[in-house]
């Protein structure tokens, strides 16, 4: 069940588009916000509240890849694994962080603390390698400081 | 030197009252107050701007064919979903100054007498989430945005979007889709967005530093605009540098610079121990060109000339001791991953292309392989599938087969990569 | 029209269709995927590519999708062109990657469109080395099998299901090489049109269920063309045959009824063809030993006939054949229409509407393109499925009309129609006591009873001229109703009013006719749609006879003691009380039919009667479209068409009516003679002598296999093959192998084209008529000049009555009908008997509670059944699923009061 907070964001956003099917990607941002991942449940409580079919909806989620269709951690880690970062040394980053996690791409830590994830093009190409853990962008890294990054989130 | 898009870009950037004290939003009172929309539009097209998006269609030329005598909403959308490898051009514009993006946006709005406009922004760009959302608020509050805009009868909202990934964003149709709530899957052309475009109505989608450079033309004239540059494409560009260089980054240009310009003075040469070897003159899906081409006039004519598209303006350095088999392994990598899989040559042979390169740099390519790339690289190309990404994924690898050919028959005759690499 | 050059050859072609379609309809053999002549083109497959060259002096051209580009005067495109070719070439080496190459398992095998393009193309040679992707099915219920390995992404089924037929549970998922075609939980696939999939899936993803469970390649089926008898709408079917019995119904392409589809009971409700129930020999009571010789039991009839006062019911779901025949041997005085009284009152009125009236009433090709709908008490989908498909693409008309003028684009354009329409819709009102599936298109819907309904028509009609007294105490809200319909339909250039027999309410059709009729005098081209009952309801109702219920008077005055029931249950039709007095009154008891039921229990002679596909016959659909279904193979025992019986024993018993009549052209022949109506009856199809290059058609494709072994096991001399007297078809492979006339197609194959996709290569032009025009003949046209008087007696305000309930039908396309429930697909689709729905305070005030029985009369008699809630009803009207197997038949609409309200629960 969507919770009330949940509800009336979604229908703010659904008054701003002219049909309720077009809020369809706001709602399931919303409830990933809310959840950090979108379940089969959340999927059907989107779908009645847009009125559409859990099948129009999920057709929606699963198309794009930063909707979460299954659990992840409390933080995301996305790295950039685009050419820029590929030509300046992203896979030695990659290593340190399967070293440091014990995780590959897709996996989350036995704690739920990270989710590892490869992500196209960060376009911050000129301080590649880059990469994102939830909202904040490290730039110009080198595999040395992963730790200290990875520190700052528990 | 004039860098009329840049020379305001602060961070953070500047609020709207520091914005209007360097001469912002005197093009939306200009326009709004002094012209009619379809003044605006031929001066734009005078102007002689290109689309900054990738494909540089003439902008003004663009507007023009959105009809106006139909009732009902028209749209305006800022594509800012800047997704295409090595490229970073628009993040700069929006983190930088989304006043004049916004500004930009009124004024091409109401060129085309658009009711309603977006921000298709990418999901990365946090920064520039916050700092546009700040700044659509203060222009609504100053009266720029919403009703009567300027005490005139012109009425014009705006809204941010932010997307949950996937390249195709990008491609102005599956924006569209996007923003309609829908899978980001392109739409055929004709109809053009300008006359069916989002929920069906007239819509103009333009790139951020497209419309960025709305307001400088407005205010200064079409033949300012041209003399900005040193080429016939009018106005300056935004030309970005990475990879093993010793100052990658981003600088307004005139239009038309050399490559050798770019690379060896603002982006000051290879960093030590590193040759060059080639660069994708305009983001991934652009053909290399190679040490020859050094002295190529970055341009629309000028880049097609040397066998490639300027592009984004955006390059990416390729170094003598970066695997070429690797590298665009890594760009068909790419592309595969974000085909939306609508269309089969797209779908099915950007996986195999991924593949086959995959298996040469692993040690394990065959003779008939180079064969097989070079068939998909004609077979994926223009008009073959469903929309461009198809066709821009095979410019790296049909340029690299010409260019680095040696290195991929070398890959096959010694079952192993020569630079030591693996795919990872 | 417009010049086009293709490979230099220049053509004259019709302007407005795209090149792909042009091409096929000049018989090249151009490959394609993702376009469907009824779902339009969206470039997906990008297998259908061309060259087009700019003008003549351009050599080099440019590759596009023939599907995408329109015919432009002059333009020169070429199929042959080697690039373009290779090019189609690459596109199947693309969808082969990950196809699973499992043709040999595979039950699309042989009727592939995948397979025949990879053909076409010349694709053989695999490049491919890497792996396969692979994914995990899901169960989707009994109707179709799931294998998306073999999917090649085309797009066509989320097309068909969600965008052409409405249906909410399949999509498709994730991006990339891994989109997904499926349902979001595996489950039963929901839309009633699902089963289309397995011939829109141009691969062997979506297969028929039902056809795995006895599965057979469709070059080892005997095949005949048939008519669906799954409701009045008569759509046209292929129904193939191994073993002596049916394994698959398939949809048979006619432009003006059906076109490519079938509603899932059509498709799937076959199974009663090989049901344990089904009658195989003759039988007689009490008891005989062994098994009767046909001679002897015809003559055993023959003998209860000329000895007893016979007479003889009808069916509606029989032959008029048959029927006529009957009639013949009983006596036209004799002959009483096997329907319930209510109705013959339903189908009469409806046949004098379409008959006398001056309105037209439209094939569903004609409904499709209706650019307004007004329904009066009919749930579609439930009573005419087709008709409510038919709708769906009728309420896109206007705005799709509008979206291609101010868009610029061509119908065939889909994703971009679509687009520029965005959700709006054409006119569609709909009142009815019942939600129905179309709501969700209308512009407005009204409930309520449906006296109050049909009112609100009788209003519209009043406001349009009608020459009837005002319909005086409407309230505001029906009054602005009736401006709001009345504008639409003013405003419409081909309005369509649907009613029929799905309220049990007259008073619908006549307000229909009333609307119409109004228009009509105004000069407009009004169109009228009225469902009927049964495949041959019309066609029984233009043969005529007496009611049902003067039956049981002439045999309680003892005018008759001899029963002659052909293909029929009549305790579908009447009160069991009154059905079990029949009996009781009758000496002989006649019964002709397939299956097992209660009346043939009630049987002192049982007569085994061939189903659709043991016999030949015509029916009349609800169109007037008299249509001919051939016999599929000749069955084992001693099953016979039910016409044939009753001439055998005419013949034996000496009655001279049916005198001489031999074969299926002798008794048409007789029957044209007789009912002058039907004469027409004469040109459906070719006479059994017809020959084409001296040859009969066979039914048996010329790869038939294993005709010589099949049936070693019971007799190692290959029997002579059955011949086929009464119509050119042969019950073999051997015979002409090019195409037949179209009402004798047996099914669509030409070389090359082994799917159901080769359809196109039988059309005059793509998604057009057949060659030589679509099947069927209408035998009712409008009658332009006839006048006919209004119907003025609107009917009055429902007032529910104190201590009564008004009993109202509720059909199930998945229930109702009796013999598709034989499939057990359809059974498990059915809702429960013995229940009835009423409005929760109406239950309240019965005392009762949902669960609870509850008993009540009909004229005297006592039924007892379960009561559930159900909001939607209004006050004072009861709702029953009508037809439901098992359940006691209550004629509906009906008065009824509970006398006894239990509160144990079911
Ligand atoms: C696969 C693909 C991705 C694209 N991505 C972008 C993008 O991220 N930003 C952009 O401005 N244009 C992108 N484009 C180009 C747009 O389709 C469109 O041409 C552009 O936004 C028009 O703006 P302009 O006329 O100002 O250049 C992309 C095109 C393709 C085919
Ligand atoms: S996309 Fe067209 S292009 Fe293609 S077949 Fe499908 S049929 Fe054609
Ligand atoms: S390639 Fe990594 S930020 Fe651009």
């Amino acid at each position: 069940m969507l919770t009330t907070s949940e509800k009336e964001q979604i229908e703010q956003e659904i008054r701003q588009v002219p049909v309720k099917k077009a809020a369809c990607i706001e709602a399931l941002k919303i409830v990933q916000q809310h959840r950090r991942w979108v379940s089969d449940e959340g999927i059907r409580d989107v779908a009645d509240i847009l009125e559409m079919s859990p099948e129009e909806v999920d057709s929606v989620a699963t198309f794009y890849n930063l909707i979460f269709r299954q659990p992840v951690g409390r933080h995301i880690i996305l790295l950039c694994d685009s050419i820029s970062c590929y030509v300046m040394g992203f896979r030695d980053l990659h290593r340190q962080l399967v070293n440091l996690l014990g995780i590959q791409y897709g996996q989350t830590t036995p704690d739920g603390r990270f989710t590892l994830l490869p992500n196209p093009c960060l376009g911050t190409c000129d301080h590649a390698p880059a990469l994102m853990v939830d909202q904040d962008l490290y730039r110009d890294l080198a595999p040395d400081v992963l730790e200290n990054i990875l520190a700052k989130y528990t | 030197m004039e860098r009329p898009l840049t020379q305001h870009i602060t961070f953070p950037p500047l609020g709207l009252r520091q914005y209007e004290a360097v001469g912002g939003y005197q093009a939306a009172r200009k326009a709004i107050r002094h012209m009619t929309p379809p003044e605006v539009t031929a001066l734009v097209k005078e102007s002689n701007l290109k689309g900054r998006g990738g494909a540089g269609f003439s902008t003004g030329m663009k507007w023009s064919f959105v009809p106006m005598d139909v009732s009902g909403p028209k749209y305006l959308v800022a594509n800012a979903d800047e997704m295409e490898p090595g490229t970073f051009k628009d993040r700069w514009l929006l983190e930088g100054n989304p006043h004049q993006l916004i500004e930009g946006m009124i004024v091409s709005a109401f060129a085309i007498q658009a009711t309603e406009s977006f921000v298709f922004l990418r999901w990365a760009y946090k920064a520039a989430a916050e700092e546009i959302r700040k700044a659509i608020q203060e222009a609504y509050d100053a009266g720029y945005l919403g009703k009567n805009i300027l005490g005139s009868d012109y009425s014009l909202d705006m809204h941010l979007h932010t997307g949950v990934g996937r390249y195709m964003c990008g491609e102005e149709t599956a924006l569209l889709n996007s923003l309609e709530g829908k899978r980001a899957t392109p739409r055929a052309k004709p109809p053009f967005p300008q006359v069916s475009g989002l929920f069906g109505k007239p819509t103009i989608v333009n790139n951020v530093e497209t419309l960025s450079y709305i307001p400088h033309i407005v205010n200064k004239g079409a033949a300012w605009f041209q003399s900005l540059s040193h080429t016939a494409d009018g106005g300056t560009k935004i030309y970005g540098v990475s990879g093993k260089v010793n100052k990658p980054g981003a600088w307004e240009l005139p239009m038309g610079v050399t490559m050798r310009e770019l690379i060896e003075e603002h982006a000051g040469g290879m960093k030590n121990g590193y040759r060059f070897r080639g660069v994708l003159p305009g983001g991934a899906s652009t053909d290399f060109l190679v040490e020859e081409h050094m002295d190529v006039k970055m341009d629309f004519a000028g880049v097609a000339a040397a066998g490639s598209r300027l592009g984004t303006g955006t390059m990416v350095v390729l170094d003598d001791q970066t695997c070429p088999v690797g590298f665009v392994h890594n760009l068909e990598h790419f592309f595969a991953q974000e085909s939306c899989g609508f269309c089969t040559p797209c779908r099915e042979g950007l996986p195999w292309t991924e593949k086959l390169l995959w298996a040469i740099e692993q040690g394990q390519g065959r003779e008939e392989d180079l064969a097989l790339l070079a068939s998909h690289a004609t077979l994926l190309g223009p008009g073959n599938t469903f929309c461009a990404l198809a066709p821009g994924a095979m410019e790296p690898l049909q340029s690299a087969l010409k260019y680095f050919r040696d290195d991929f028959e070398r890959h096959i005759k010694e079952q192993k990569c020569p630079y030591g690499d693996h795919i990872h | 029209m417009a010049t086009i050059y293709i490979d230099n050859k220049a053509y004259t072609v019709k302007d407005g269709r795209n090149l792909l379609e042009v091409c096929l309809q000049l018989g090249i053999n151009l490959p394609y995927f993702c376009w469907h002549p009824s779902l339009g083109s969206v470039g997906a497959c990008r297998q259908c590519a061309i060259k087009v060259f700019k003008d003549e002096d351009d050599k080099k051209g440019r590759i596009m999708m023939s599907c995408m580009e329109p015919v432009r005067d002059n333009v020169r495109i070429s199929v042959d062109d080697s690039e373009a070719a290779a090019f189609r070439e690459h596109v199947i080496g693309w969808l082969m990657t990950n196809h699973p190459h499992d043709c040999a398992v595979c039950d699309e095998g042989g009727s592939c469109h995948l397979q025949d393009m990879t053909v076409m193309t010349g694709h053989s040679y695999r490049d491919y080395r890497f792996t396969k992707r692979t994914y995990r099915n899901q169960d989707l219920g009994p109707f179709l099998n799931h294998e998306m390995n073999r999917c090649i992404q085309c797009y066509r089924c989320v097309r068909f299901y969600k965008d052409y037929a409405g249906g909410k549970d399949l999509d498709v998922f994730a991006a990339h090489n891994h989109v997904y075609f499926g349902r979001q939980q595996p489950g039963r696939l929901e839309n009633e049109f699902s089963g289309n999939l397995a011939e829109v899936c141009p691969t062997g993803v979506f297969t028929d269920k039902t056809l795995k469970s006895h599965y057979t390649r469709k070059w080892d089926m005997t095949y005949a063309p048939s008519v669906c008898q799954g409701c009045s709408l008569g759509c046209n079917t292929v129904a193939g045959e191994r073993y002596g019995s049916i394994r698959q119904i398939t949809s048979r392409y006619n432009g003006e009824v059906n076109g490519y589809f079938l509603c899932d009971r059509g498709r799937y409700g076959y199974e009663f063809v090989n049901s344990p129930q089904r009658i195989h020999q003759p039988a007689i009571r009490p008891h005989h030993n062994g098994t009767p010789s046909s001679d002897w039991i015809v003559a055993q009839a023959a003998d209860k006939l000329r000895n007893g006062k016979a007479i003889g019911i009808g069916s509606p779901r029989a032959s008029l054949e048959s029927n006529f025949a009957l009639r013949q041997l009983v006596g036209a005085d004799h002959f009483y229409i096997g329907m319930s009284d209510m109705e013959h009152d339903h189908t009469a009125l409806a046949l004098k509407i379409l008959r006398d009236g001056p309105v037209r009433t439209p094939s569903l090709h004609e409904v499709e393109k209706a650019d307004m709908v007004l329904i009066l008490g009919e749930d579609l989908t439930n009573t005419a499925p087709m008709l409510a498909l038919a709708v769906r693409q009728a309420v896109r008309q206007e705005p799709m009309q509008d979206a291609i003028q101010t868009v610029h684009i061509a119908e065939w354009q889909d994703a971009a129609v679509r687009e520029a329409m965005q959700d709006k819709k054409g006119p569609l009102f709909i009142l009815h006591t019942f939600p129905t599936k179309l709501d969700e298109l209308a512009a407005r819907t009204q409930r309520g009873a449906p006296d109050n309904l049909a009112r609100i028509a009788f209003a519209v009609s009043h406001a349009l001229g009608a020459e009837i007294p005002a319909v005086n105490g409407l309230n505001d809200e029906e009054r602005e109703l009736v401006k709001e319909i009345v504008q639409a339909l003013e405003a419409a250039e081909r309005p369509l009013v649907i009613s029929g027999y799905g309220s049990g309410n007259d008073a619908y059709m006549k307000a229909a006719a009333n609307i119409t009729w109004a228009l009509h005098k105004k000069g407009k081209q009004p169109m009228l749609s009225l469902t009927v009952p049964e495949c041959n309801s019309l066609g029984l109702e233009m043969l005529g006879g007496h009611r049902l219920d003067s039956a049981l008077d002439v045999l309680r005055h003892g005018d008759a003691d001899t029963l002659v029931i052909l293909e029929n249950d009549l305790y579908r039709r009447a009160d069991k009380h009154i059905v079990d007095e029949m009996f009781r009154l009758a000496k002989e008891v006649i019964v002709v039919d397939h299956l097992y039921n209660p009346t043939a229990e009630r049987a002192t002679l049982i007569l085994p009667a061939g189903t659709f596909a043991e016999a030949d016959g015509t029916i009349v659909n609800n169109e007037g479209r008299a249509q001919r279904y051939y016999q599929v193979y000749v069955p084992k025992d001693q099953v016979q068409e039910s016409w044939r019986w009753f001439l055998q024993i005419a013949e034996k018993a000496g009655i001279p009516r049916l005198n001489g009549l031999q074969n299926l052209d002798d008794i048409v022949w007789a029957m044209t003679v007789a009912v002058p109506a039907l004469e027409s009856i004469q040109e459906l199809a070719p006479a059994a002598d017809f020959r084409m290059a001296g040859q009969k058609i066979p039914r048996e494709p010329h790869r038939y296999s294993g005709r010589t072994a099949m049936l070693a096991n019971e007799n190692v001399s290959e029997p002579k093959p059955p011949e086929d007297v009464d119509t050119p078809l042969s019950f073999t492979m051997e015979g002409f192998r090019g195409e037949p006339p179209a009402p004798l197609i047996p099914f669509f194959w030409s070389p090359g084209w082994n799917s159901v996709q080769s359809v196109n290569k039988f059309q005059s032009e793509i998604g057009g008529a057949l060659h030589g025009g679509d099947p069927g003949k209408r035998l009712l046209e409008a009658h332009v000049n006839g006048r006919i008087p209004f119907f003025t007696e609107a009917p009055e305000p429902f007032v529910p009555m104190p201590g009564h309930v008004h009993l109202m039908p509720i059909y199930h396309i998945f229930g109702s009908d009796e013999l598709s429930m034989h499939t057990s697909g359809i059974a498990g689709g059915a809702p429960e008997p013995f229940v009835i729905y009423l409005n929760p305070e109406d239950l309240h005030q019965w005392g009762a509670s949902p669960g609870t029985w509850v008993n009540f009369e009909v004229d005297d008699h006592p039924y007892t059944m379960a009561v559930e809630a159900n909001n939607w009803l209004p006050r004072g009207i009861a709702a029953l699923n009508a037809g439901i197997r098992g359940a006691e038949v209550v004629d509906m609409p009906q008065c009824i009061r509970f006398s006894n309200v239990r509160t144990e629960t079911i």
